[in-house]
């Protein structure tokens, strides 16, 4: 019982819920272990962690981005609109055209990221409000860039690059995802920045007073977490092979609920990005499970709504515990 | 009917006198435990009918959880509270009000954009059929405030009257309810002679009527004003309960810190050196401070004493690049400074110490490590292009919380888990991780205990010692008047004496504070 409560303490409730699940789908439905299924998980859990380590980073500032999911659509139509435009007027340059739209797709995280983050420390817009108010400019822009259609017949080469081909033996994405791992990782554990990062969250005005530039740490976290919207954003048009506006909606919703299940704090200051990771993959685990065991999306829905209550309760009760 | 109440309730109330030997209230082995903290530890105290009986002890001696058991707020893990030689056990704070006992805490439980009649019926509204009986509440506000001799207009929004007003209908709001124990925190601390003098009146009014009063302050001249007894808190335990008359000041003080008086301010030898902060007619945005202008010296404390709100801190925030200014200027080591920013200052070498350590000094609920080399990690010693050391980090902490006495130093533990004394003593720390000659303490002293006030005294000494400049604002009269070697009077955002060394007294302090010329307007 002691050893349960301190666990929950330090750990938060993401390691039972993530036993519970694995547990309970393991029972319910063999092809759940298989590995086949396995890769899947792992393959399939790449974009929200990627997005979710991006909005830990704006959440540990006490802040929040509900337009990661637009990034995601903006970013690759933008990838895509670039390569497309490149490869018509000169068919031979492939190489050119993937790095110019790489290369275009970050831009457009960047400058999300750059509206968004001195909306919130220049003009005090509550981050919120601000990043509601991009995400439906930024669905309208994306649908007016493509006219509202799809954009597909994407190179394959690119696709192969980023999408199903194969670096080490591993698939693009996972490898980006690990690579991201780290060097979120060491940011915000060996760096004066990411520790900043915490301390803006904990407590902004005593950050001021310590000297600390309050401001760019706030611009400097909704930049990276758009530029880890608009990675997706391109990793997921090399696999799909179509860029679409509202192709990345509902990661906005799921990234906050994979940190928060994660134990980030939504009053700023606290979370691991280790936390992070499991959290996304818990998520992605829930979904795949009950996709195996049948069960209904809607009911789905309702699962992962009462889970994330829980795991804000959970949040509370905890933060009260470390209090005492 | 209503004659019938009335004298069913004179039985009840018998006259002063009859019954004076046996206790009101007692409250006897009382304790409470919050987490780690043992808030009260077998406490032991009674009320007399008709009288003041002082509560008196250092910040968190326990004196606010004792209250808070006695008025129903919080209920204790033991002992037993007895009214009228019946044993009780409060549900809250109503509970408390039919048994008779009220209390008009330091924190005001009135809503800011409710009227004053509004607030004083709150929950007790006169009704009927479920609708407000406006009228007779006015009726029986205007009465009320009248009674008590408050000159507030029943129909002000709250939020719009000075903090003196709010106190009065608190304090109107706590009467209404007829208590026959009435809790009293500090209820001066924010009032004015004259209103101070009306308070006392009406304490002594209802001592006359046989309420007993339960009475909390830190002012010495208080408790001989009006106590009659006083009751001595230390560490969450009774220490002693004395007669008024027969007890000396001195030895209140030592009862309350288990020490003599003699010790408690350092000896701080003066060796004034070059200017090094040099204030000239300062006038800050919001005119809080208003053609301001000193001189801060190494080697010398200086000293800002005022009434609470009226500038003085907002001096040293200017400095520290807090306050926009509207006009003067600010030099740092014979330079001026162009930019006023906490970031430029830190690296002139000037540190503010914050007085509110919850909002603006400390990160509560992350790790003290962190919170003592946050201001240091931009540093040579701590980082190299933006890559933390992580190893030096942490001697490096370890050797500012040993230097501050930080007990017990556990760098992983959070900050909002040590006492206010330790925490104190991380911000100051926190501020001597890097090369800083000059400090600007803000009330160091606000909301901790004794022993830990004794140490951040010799800090202080340690500091100008050193060679450091000190500026030490601070309301406690004492401290400031003991610690500094020169002492600047604020009023109304304007310094209206400087006062050197031997010349610093209370009686000249206090003309200061009030803008009286001698000693005779006074009285």
């Amino acid at each position: 019982m002691n050893w349960t409560k301190s666990a929950f303490i330090h750990l938060g409730i993401l390691p039972f819920l993530l036993v519970g699940a694995i547990v309970f789908f393991s029972l319910q439905e063999e092809r759940f272990y298989s590995s086949i299924n396995i890769f899947n998980v792992a393959r399939q859990s790449t974009f929200l962690i990627i997005i979710a380590m991006g909005q830990a980073v704006v959440l540990l500032t006490a802040g929040l981005d509900l337009s990661v999911g637009a990034v995601v659509g903006f970013a690759g139509v933008v990838t895509a609109l670039i390569l497309k435009g490149v490869l018509g007027t000169s068919p031979d340059a492939i190489v050119l055209a993937i790095a110019l739209a790489v290369a275009g797709g970050l831009l457009a995280g960047v400058l999300i990221g750059l509206i968004n983050g001195l909306g919130v420390a220049l003009l005090n817009v509550p981050p919120f409000m601000m990043t509601l108010g991009t995400t439906t400019s930024l669905v309208g822009v994306s649908l007016s860039m493509t006219s509202g259609l799809p954009v597909t017949q994407i190179p394959d080469d690119f696709q192969r690059l980023f999408g199903y081909g194969r670096i080490f033996g591993l698939a693009p994405a996972v490898l980006f995802t690990g690579l991201i791992f780290i060097a979120m990782w060491i940011l915000l554990n060996r760096t004066t920045v990411g520790r900043y990062f915490y301390s803006v969250g904990s407590n902004i005005r005593a950050s001021q007073l310590s000297g600390i530039n309050t401001r760019r740490q706030l611009v400097l976290a909704y930049v990276i977490c758009s530029v880890l919207a608009a990675v997706t954003g391109i990793l997921f048009l090399a696999r799909t092979g179509s860029a679409e506006a509202l192709n990345g909606q509902p990661y906005g919703l799921q990234s906050v609920a994979a940190c928060v299940i994660a134990g980030v704090s939504l009053f700023g200051g606290n979370g691991k990005v280790r936390d992070v990771l499991l959290g996304a993959i818990f998520i992605t685990i829930l979904t795949n499970g009950m996709n195996l065991v049948r069960i209904e999306s809607y009911v789905q829905q309702i699962v992962l709504g009462v889970i994330l209550v829980l795991a804000l309760v959970a949040d509370q009760v905890r933060t009260k515990m470390i209090a005492r | 009917m209503a004659d019938a109440a009335t004298l069913g309730q004179e039985e009840a109330d018998p006259p002063v006198g009859v019954d004076r030997a046996t206790p009101l209230l007692s409250a006897s082995g009382i304790s409470k435990r919050f987490g780690a903290v043992q808030a009260l530890d077998a406490m032991n105290f009674d009320l007399k009918r008709g009288e003041v009986h002082v509560l008196f002890g250092e910040n968190g001696a326990g004196k606010s959880t004792l209250i808070n058991v006695i008025a129903g707020a919080i209920q204790p893990d033991q002992g037993a509270l007895v009214v009228d030689g019946k044993v009780v056990r409060f549900r809250d704070v109503q509970d408390a009000r039919r048994s008779g006992v009220a209390a008009m805490f330091q924190e005001f439980s009135l809503a800011p954009d409710l009227t004053v009649e509004e607030n004083i019926f709150l929950g007790a509204e006169p009704r009927r059929y479920g609708f407000l009986r406006i009228a007779e509440r006015r009726a029986r506000v205007r009465e009320a405030l009248a009674r008590f001799g408050f000159a507030i207009k029943p129909t002000s929004i709250v939020s719009h009257l000075s903090r003196a007003e709010q106190q009065m209908v608190e304090m109107t709001k706590a009467l209404l309810t007829e208590p026959r124990v009435l809790i009293l925190d500090e209820p001066t601390a924010s009032l004015s002679q004259k209103e101070t003098e009306s308070m006392f009146g009406l304490v002594r009014h209802l001592c006359s009527q046989g309420v007993g009063i339960i009475y909390i302050t830190h002012r010495m001249k208080e408790i001989e004003a009006i106590g009659d007894r006083v009751t001595i808190m230390r560490d969450g335990r009774f220490v002693k309960t004395v007669e008024v008359a027969t007890t000396s000041q001195k030895s209140l003080v030592e009862f309350m810190t288990g020490r003599s008086f003699e010790q408690f301010y350092p000896e701080i030898p003066h060796d004034p050196g070059e200017v090094v902060v040099d204030v000239e007619n300062l006038t800050t945005a919001n005119g809080c401070v208003s053609q301001v202008s000193f001189q801060v010296r190494t080697g010398e404390i200086l000293g800002i004493a005022g009434l609470v709100g009226c500038g003085k801190s907002e001096m040293i925030r200017a400095v520290f690049g807090l306050e926009p200014l509207r006009s003067g200027t600010i030099k740092v080591n014979g330079r001026n400074v162009p930019t006023l920013s906490p970031g430029k200052l830190l690296e002139m070498g000037v540190a503010y110490i914050t007085s509110d350590r919850r909002n603006e000094g400390l990160m509560l609920l992350r790790p003290t490590k962190e919170n003592l080399t946050l201001s240091s990690l931009g540093q040579v010693e701590l980082s190299r292009a933006g890559w933390l050391k992580i190893a030096t980090e942490k001697s490096f902490a370890s050797r500012l919380g040993e230097r501050l006495r930080v007990r017990p130093l556990d760098l992983d533990k959070l900050v909002v888990k040590y006492s206010g004394g330790n925490q104190q003593k991380i911000m100051i720390a926190k501020a001597m991780g890097r090369a800083t000659r000059i400090f600007l303490f803000d009330e160091p002293t606000v909301g901790i205990d004794v022993s830990a006030r004794v140490e951040v005294y010799g800090f202080i000494k340690e500091l100008v010692a050193a060679g450091a400049a000190v500026v030490v604002v601070s309301s406690d009269l004492p401290e400031v008047m003991n610690l500094s070697h020169r002492l600047l009077v604020v009023r109304n955002g304007e310094i209206v004496d400087d006062v050197g060394g031997q010349d610093i007294s209370e009686a000249r302090v206090l003309h200061g504070f009030f803008g009286t010329k001698d000693a005779a307007s006074l009285h």
